[in-house]
């Protein structure tokens, strides 16, 4: 059962991205990863992660893309057409490298870990909560100074992104 | 039965998809796309060692990517609206100051 | 107060600091009296320690004090420190009190001149360095004055930079010294070699222990030292740049000859006495060059048209003087000649200057003449700096010039000869350029008739000062009655060893009578060279250009210096331009510049090769990376 759901999802991300990549009209792309975000969402609910997993939701899919959206009409993106690159050569040399790159990390990858099989998650405390137990003891710090870095990304916004008389 | 390595799998396509985005893609907006996917598919491979190393660790430091790149989105965004404004474009080869 | 001695060169540096940091908003007064009471405040203390050197005995009149050490290298240990004895205490009164005058003079002479707080900075410059020169204990603090004043000399001298004549002249003076400088700083190194120190009192005290008389090394030394004398004072033949000085402002020729730069080279000499005593082909040496150049001097003096050359000829041919008396083993009397001297020649340029001033910059004396009413002041200072270096009793030059005549005679009569001669030639253009400026017929322009003017009292104030020293000056040494030469018995402790080597241990005694007809002698030699001068030059002026037909041929070579310049020229200028511009040509042009342009070019090269993978675009630069990437991870995979 945990196979067909993973190879389903699986294939939905991986021929969303591609569509995200390759696709011409930014609207489109702005589309399909809102469905990559939550087919990840939904990838991290199958390895135990539902906490994450909503937060993908809310943030990535939701948020995130929405902000996209946002400025793809704000700035009419979309009825944009970028001509061809004249450097086709080397746009064909990046993508066999990247494609090549891709082959020499299968091996890698597998030289891993010896696979172990998912360890059950046994434990009676629910994933959300030991995570905020985590959150609000050992890792305190960084989550405060997470604040300070997004406080600090809302104002860069605000500065970099205002009109200037 | 599925196992780290199918993760791991996915997660490097998703990666070198973004990587080809981000390196051959003109438009401002969709190499900014092409970045999250990118930080997406890291997330995947935290996430899937998370699971199999029976750690905690790996979601929290998840968590962390996520406020980063939601800043990063922010900030990125913002930026190209203004190089917008500047230039009238999205077309990164256009903006090539760093070779004067 | 001795201790304080180290605050005599600092005064006038701190003045040289505050004007030429500080000065650029101060008014001119302001400017002026700075660079002049940091020098009066140099001789004020110089008076004050003076004044306790004389209370002390005479043999503990050495004092040294040692401010800081300066370098310190194996054996070598140079401390900046500072020696004061009767001859550096005599060196510090007249270059900081005639220093002073001067620097008073050129508030007056310099007003409205453009750079005027840079020639103050200078001025004051020049005379920190002329002080370290002469109170240093060690030679090597002396070789840094010396470079000092070498320096200060080319910047003064070019002070008018945008004449080219000036500036040739500043360069001239500079290149010539460095020759001098050259064989001085290896005498120095000679010294170090020879004695491990650098220090006079140690030199000295170890010279006749360490050194046989008459032995190849001092001989050497003292003939290097000597060669940076005949640079800095101007001897044949290094004598060339002190006429061509002239082309400074006025009181920068009055500093150079009087009290800084030029005494250089006889105090340097007088100081190492000792060394000279030792060794008997220098000591000729020094007496011949120095009776050479006093003749040869004088002759070129006699045929000048310039009022500030005749006195420049006049300068060299009066170190001459002193270098024959320290060569004839008078050193207190070439030392007491020094003293007189700076009174009267900076008294004579001041005049001049003044002149200058009052004709509109005019130096030509056949373009003036009848100047004496219209020129109260001037004129009579003039007058006595003239009667003084002519000679005539009781002005200063009178005795200074009788002694070294005499001791002349008492070592050999050539040199007595010698500066007879010049002394009768000295009298005749010393007066020669006083009647032709002041006396006669006025040859003025009529434009410039129309602005002649007495100078302002801030110039005639100092030149007052000086003929009065010029007068009296001489009186501290009356060589007649035994017991009143106070200079010389002043001065004895500094020359008491190489005197005693000189007499061979048995002090001299020479008859009363035979010094009273020198005197007679010298003072009929002035007054011939008066009479003569003014015969021809007041009485029958056309005399004087009869004389220059008769003498067609003669005068033509004296006139234009004996073609000096012009084989010097001949001989090492063009030759060494030539080889210079071989060195330009090839050596720096093609295998300098060329290793350097080949370093520029091949890099260059390789970054136009390289400039393609620079297109500015940060995904291309992504693109890199992942092919890095793919390399790493290739290798690891394949390996």
């Amino acid at each position: 059962m945990e196979a067909v759901i993973f190879y389903a999802l699986a294939a939905i991300i991986l021929i969303s991205a591609i569509c995200v990549v390759f696709l011409r009209r930014p609207m489109h792309n702005v589309l399909f990863m809102i469905i990559v975000m939550v087919g990840l969402a939904a990838m991290f609910i199958l390895l135990h992660a539902e906490f994450i997993g909503m937060v993908q939701l809310v943030v990535y899919a939701g948020a995130v893309m929405v902000l996209f959206l946002f400025v793809i009409m704000l700035l009419n993106l979309d009825q944009i057409r970028l001509p061809n690159d004249p450097r086709q050569a080397r746009t064909w040399i990046g993508v066999s490298a990247a494609l090549i790159l891709l082959f020499f990390l299968f091996p890698v990858l597998r030289s891993f870990i010896p696979a172990v099989s998912a360890p059950s998650s046994a434990s009676d405390v629910s994933n959300t909560e030991l995570i905020a137990r985590e959150l609000f003891t050992t890792y305190l710090l960084p989550f405060e100074v997470a604040s300070v870095l997004l406080l600090a990304a809302i104002i860069g916004t605000v500065l970099l992104a205002r009109k200037r008389s | 039965m599925i196992t780290l390595q199918h993760y791991l799998f996915l997660a490097a396509a998703l990666f070198i998809l973004g990587a080809v985005g981000v390196m051959f893609r003109r438009n401002l907006i969709v190499i900014l796309m092409s970045l999250e996917l990118m930080l997406n598919a890291v997330n995947l491979t935290f996430i899937a060692f998370s699971r199999y190393l029976g750690s905690i660790e790996g979601q929290i430091f998840v968590l962390f990517i996520m406020i980063v790149a939601a800043a990063e989105v922010a900030v990125g965004l913002a930026i190209a609206v203004a190089v917008y404004r500047q230039r009238g474009t999205v077309d990164i080869n256009q903006v090539n100051l760093m070779k004067w | 107060m001795i201790e304080l001695v180290w605050l005599i060169p600092v005064f006038p540096f701190i003045g040289f600091l505050i004007n030429g940091l500080f000065g650029r908003n101060f008014p001119e007064k302001v400017i002026g009296w700075i660079g002049a009471l940091s020098v009066g405040a140099s001789f004020v203390l110089t008076v004050g320690i003076f004044l306790q050197l004389l209370g002390m005995p005479p043999e503990a009149r050495a004092v040294q004090k040692v401010v800081y050490t300066w370098m310190l290298s194996g054996d070598l240990n140079v401390p900046i420190a500072f020696l004061v004895d009767p001859l550096s205490i005599i060196m510090l009164l007249v270059v900081s009190g005639v220093g002073c005058l001067i620097h008073i003079y050129s508030i007056g002479y310099m007003h409205g001149e453009l750079g005027f707080r840079r020639f103050f900075a200078y001025l004051n410059l020049f005379v920190f360095n002329m002080l370290i020169l002469v109170s240093a204990n060690n030679f090597l603090l002396m070789f840094v004055g010396w470079e000092g004043v070498g320096l200060c000399s080319y910047l003064l001298i070019g002070y008018y930079y945008e004449k080219q004549s000036a500036a040739d002249a500043g360069k001239k003076a500079f290149v010539v010294n460095r020759i001098g400088d050259f064989g001085f700083l290896i005498g120095i190194f000679l010294i170090f070699v020879t004695f491990g120190t650098l220090n006079y009192t140690d030199v000295f005290a170890a010279a006749t222990g360490k050194l046989e008389q008459g032995g190849l090394i001092v001989t050497m030394i003292t003939l290097l030292l000597f060669v940076g004398a005949t640079g800095k004072s101007a001897q044949i033949p290094l004598y060339t740049w002190l006429p061509d000085a002239m082309e400074g402002p006025t009181p920068v020729s009055a500093l150079i000859h009087a009290a800084t730069m030029v005494t250089a080279g006889v105090y340097m000499v007088a100081r190492c006495s000792l060394l000279y005593a030792m060794a008997p082909v220098s000591i000729t040496v020094v007496a011949v060059v120095g009776g050479a150049t006093a003749l040869f001097a004088a002759t070129m003096g006699i045929t000048q048209y310039d009022i500030k050359r005749v006195l420049a000829y006049s300068t060299i041919s009066q170190l001459g003087y002193m270098f024959m008396a320290l060569g004839v083993g008078a050193f207190a009397s070439g030392i007491f000649h020094l003293m007189t001297h700076a009174f009267f020649k900076a008294l004579l340029f001041l005049a001049a200057g003044s002149v200058m001033h009052a004709m509109s910059g005019e130096l030509d004396m056949r373009k003036m003449g009848a100047l004496k009413s219209k020129l109260p002041y001037t004129h009579g200072t003039y007058l006595f700096g003239t009667l003084a270096i002519a000679g005539i009793f009781p002005f200063a030059g009178f005795f200074s010039k009788d002694e070294i005549l005499f001791y002349s005679l008492l070592r050999h009569p050539a040199f007595w000869i010698l500066g007879a001669v010049a002394a009768i030639m000295t009298s005749f253009y010393m007066f020669r350029s006083l009647y032709m400026t002041f006396y006669g017929e006025s040859h003025v322009d009529h434009e410039t008739a129309h602005h002649v003017h007495e100078s302002p009292p801030l110039m005639t104030g100092p030149l007052v000062i000086l003929a009065f020293l010029s007068l009296v000056g001489g009186l501290v040494g009356i060589p007649i009655i035994h017991g009143w030469h106070h200079f010389g018995d002043f001065l004895a402790p500094v020359f008491a060893s190489a005197k005693n080597i000189l007499d061979h241990g048995h002090a001299e005694h020479h008859s009363l009578a035979l010094e009273l007809v020198l005197m007679a002698v010298s003072l009929g030699i002035a007054f011939f060279g008066l009479f003569l001068a003014r015969y021809m030059y007041v009485t029958k002026p056309s005399v004087s250009e009869k004389m220059v037909e008769t003498f067609g041929p003669v005068h033509t070579l004296v006139y234009n210096k004996y073609w000096m310049d012009e084989l010097y020229d001949v001989l090492f200028v063009n030759s060494i331009v030539k080889f210079s511009r071989l060195l330009w040509k090839y050596v720096d042009e093609g295998i300098i510049d060329g290793i350097v342009n080949g370093v520029a070019s091949v890099t260059r090269n390789i970054g136009t090769g390289l400039r393609w993978l620079q297109t500015g675009l940060v995904k291309d630069y992504a693109f890199s990376v992942l092919l890095g990437v793919l390399a790493i991870i290739g290798y690891l995979v394949l390996k």
